[in-house]
């Protein structure tokens, strides 16, 4: 008894030590965030002198014409939630139609959102901006700097993974529930939305939660597609446009950084059972 | 009512949302980008006056480029040592929490949080601990003192370089790796190790003979996420090194930790060779193509002998 009670000590100080070690770097964002540009290079791993200095940097960062934090996280979740609220609906119709359709086209179409999972963005990404060109001049829709182009192109990249997953899950709810609600007099697109839609719950989380993990973070698309220094800009973007500055003012850059983190983490606590579980769902699929 | 006919609206109508978006920013740009990459295709030619046919010419240049080799090598030596650091630190972190100590739920939590935030963010502060903080180190305790020399700076070492890129990729994705051998590891039936202590088979025994085996699958999976990650590659490395600093390569000075997603970047924008950097884009496609194929091999065989 006492070997495994020996073991099981040795297991928890090595788990204990590696949970500081994970945490430690956020622990450096914070003590930082809390210093003067001076002391933050001077004495960047001893704590504050002076914790109010902690505001006085947020403070700086909500009001920098260079952050601009409040519109960019503005538009941050104005464009996650835009494209995870599409993904799902389109997605998820998409999926269910190609389940039920049992032609040759819609194995093909379905096919084709499969295949095109290995299709990495960096072969896209430049024809992609001459494309959006080539649409504005001919038919005047302005996709490049706007929302609705961000918010077209996360529909776009996001699809093919989503309708994998709604496919495979749909794939195994019994079709008599449909030929049930079709015998009650429901249309095709009352059965979808009243029978089938709900019970996507599970599935509909995973989608979310790998999405909007991903759309929240992602750096390369909105730079290319909203462009530097543009009016519209997402919280990496405007991070990226400070800390990738030449001179690193690393008290500001931190602070913007924690206050990037914050409401990320804070969700994430809120939310982490079925977050971890959708992750995990998602992977396995 | 016609049925059939409601059905083939209903199909059309709820396909044509994602046909659109997909089309617009996946298909025509991938055609576009295929076409373009044995074209002459630069900024002055976006409109598509200008453009000529030029063959194989992007190919064949990018491939006696140094700088390409070079980033393909490395993508390639980065992949290989990023994916076992991963694994082996996300298995050995699930053995940790699915174990029966106290606080594992907290210790889940911590190791995923920063899975959460983005490679850019992280890059960035990653950036500052190897600049800052670990030469911080050196300022306070005498015997670290070699840490605050600058000619030691992590980020000033190219061989360094590329560890603290493993060491930061590792810190951010291990945590949701560890959650899918979690998953694996709970699925195992208590019995079967009860079963075997009762055997008198020790931990290291149980590990290999009941546990891998058991989680098999779950490895391929962990395997070819963490490959493909890993191959992809660039938030982390634009933030944290930006591809230096530089060393010498087939006697040509170029950036020592630019892998292979910045290459493409880079040769587009900063070189100002759109065409270069979408044949070399193309390349990058069909190595990605190829280990999709091999990966589909794996499960499909596994499948058949489960």
């Amino acid at each position: 008894m006492t070997e495994r009670r020996k073991e099981s000590l040795i297991l928890e100080i090595t788990s204990a030590l590696l949970f500081v070690i994970f945490l430690l770097p956020f622990g450096i964002v914070i003590i930082n965030s809390a210093k003067d540009a001076f002391s933050v290079t001077q004495n960047p791993m001893g704590m504050p002198e002076d914790w109010t200095q902690l505001f006085r940097n947020i403070a700086n960062i909500w009001t920098s014409p260079n952050v601009q934090y409040q519109s960019s996280f503005l538009a941050s979740v104005f464009i996650t939630v835009a494209s995870l609220m599409a993904i799902t609906f389109f997605s998820s119709q998409a999926a269910w139609v190609l389940v039920r359709t049992k032609t040759k086209i819609s194995s093909a179409i379905f096919i084709m959102f499969v295949a095109a999972m290995v299709i990495p963005f960096q072969i896209v990404m430049f024809p992609l901006l001459s494309w959006f060109r080539v649409v504005h001049q001919t038919i005047g829709i302005k996709l490049l700097r706007t929302f609705g182009g961000m918010i077209l192109a996360y529909v776009g990249f996001g699809t093919s993974l989503s309708i994998f997953m709604y496919h495979g899950f749909i794939k195994s709810i019994p079709y008599e529930l449909e030929e049930a609600a079709n015998i009650d007099g429901a249309s095709r697109i009352g059965t979808f939305y009243r029978i089938i839609y709900p019970i996507l719950k599970p599935i509909h989380a995973t989608v979310l939660v790998l999405n909007g993990i991903w759309i929240w973070n992602d750096y390369l698309l909105p730079l290319l597609v909203l462009g530097k220094g543009n009016r519209v800009m997402t919280i990496p973007l405007a991070v990226s446009n400070f800390a990738g500055a030449y001179v690193k003012q690393w008290d500001l850059i931190l602070t913007s950084i924690l206050m990037a983190m914050v409401p990320v983490i804070v969700f994430f606590l809120i939310a982490q059972k079925s977050i971890i579980k959708g992750m995990v769902q998602g992977s396995i699929k | 009512m016609d049925n059939t006919r409601e059905n083939r609206i209903v199909f059309w109508l709820f396909l044509s949302p994602v046909l659109v978006a997909f089309l617009m920013v996946v298909i025509v740009p991938f055609i576009m980008g295929i076409f373009y990459s044995f074209t002459s295709w630069s900024s002055s030619a976006r409109a598509g006056a200008g453009l000529e046919f030029i063959g194989l010419t992007n190919f064949t240049e990018s491939l006696s480029d140094p700088s390409f080799l070079y980033s393909f090598l490395l993508t390639f030596i980065y992949t290989a040592v990023n994916v076992l650091v991963i694994n082996i630190a996300s298995f050995a972190l699930a053995l940790l929490v699915t174990s029966a100590i106290k606080g594992r739920n907290l210790y889940r939590i911590g190791f995923f949080l920063p899975n959460l935030i983005g490679g850019l963010i992280l890059g960035y502060v990653w950036q500052f601990i190897f600049n800052n903080a670990i030469p911080g180190l050196g300022k306070i305790w005498e015997f670290l003192a070699p840490l605050a020399n600058p000619d030691n700076l992590i980020l000033a070492d190219r061989n360094a370089s590329i560890l603290a890129l493993v060491a930061v990729g590792t810190w951010q994705y291990a945590g949701y790796i560890m959650m899918i051998y979690v998953a694996a590891l709970e699925s195992v039936p208590v019995e079967l190790h009860e079963a075997a202590r009762i055997d008198g088979a020790n931990g290291w025994h149980r590990l290999r003979n009941i546990t891998i085996p058991m989680v098999a699958q779950a490895f391929t999976i962990t395997l070819f996420l963490t490959l493909v990650n890993s191959f992809k590659q660039f938030d982390v490395n634009v933030s944290l090194t930006a591809g230096g600093p530089s060393t010498m390569f087939l006697g040509k000075p170029i950036f020592g930790t630019e892998l292979l997603a910045l290459d493409i970047y880079n040769t587009a924008f900063l070189a100002n060779n759109l065409a270069q950097g979408q044949a070399r884009a193309f390349l990058f496609f069909l190595v990605l193509v190829v280990i999709s194929i091999i990966q589909v091999r794996t499960s499909k065989k596994r499948e058949i002998e489960l």
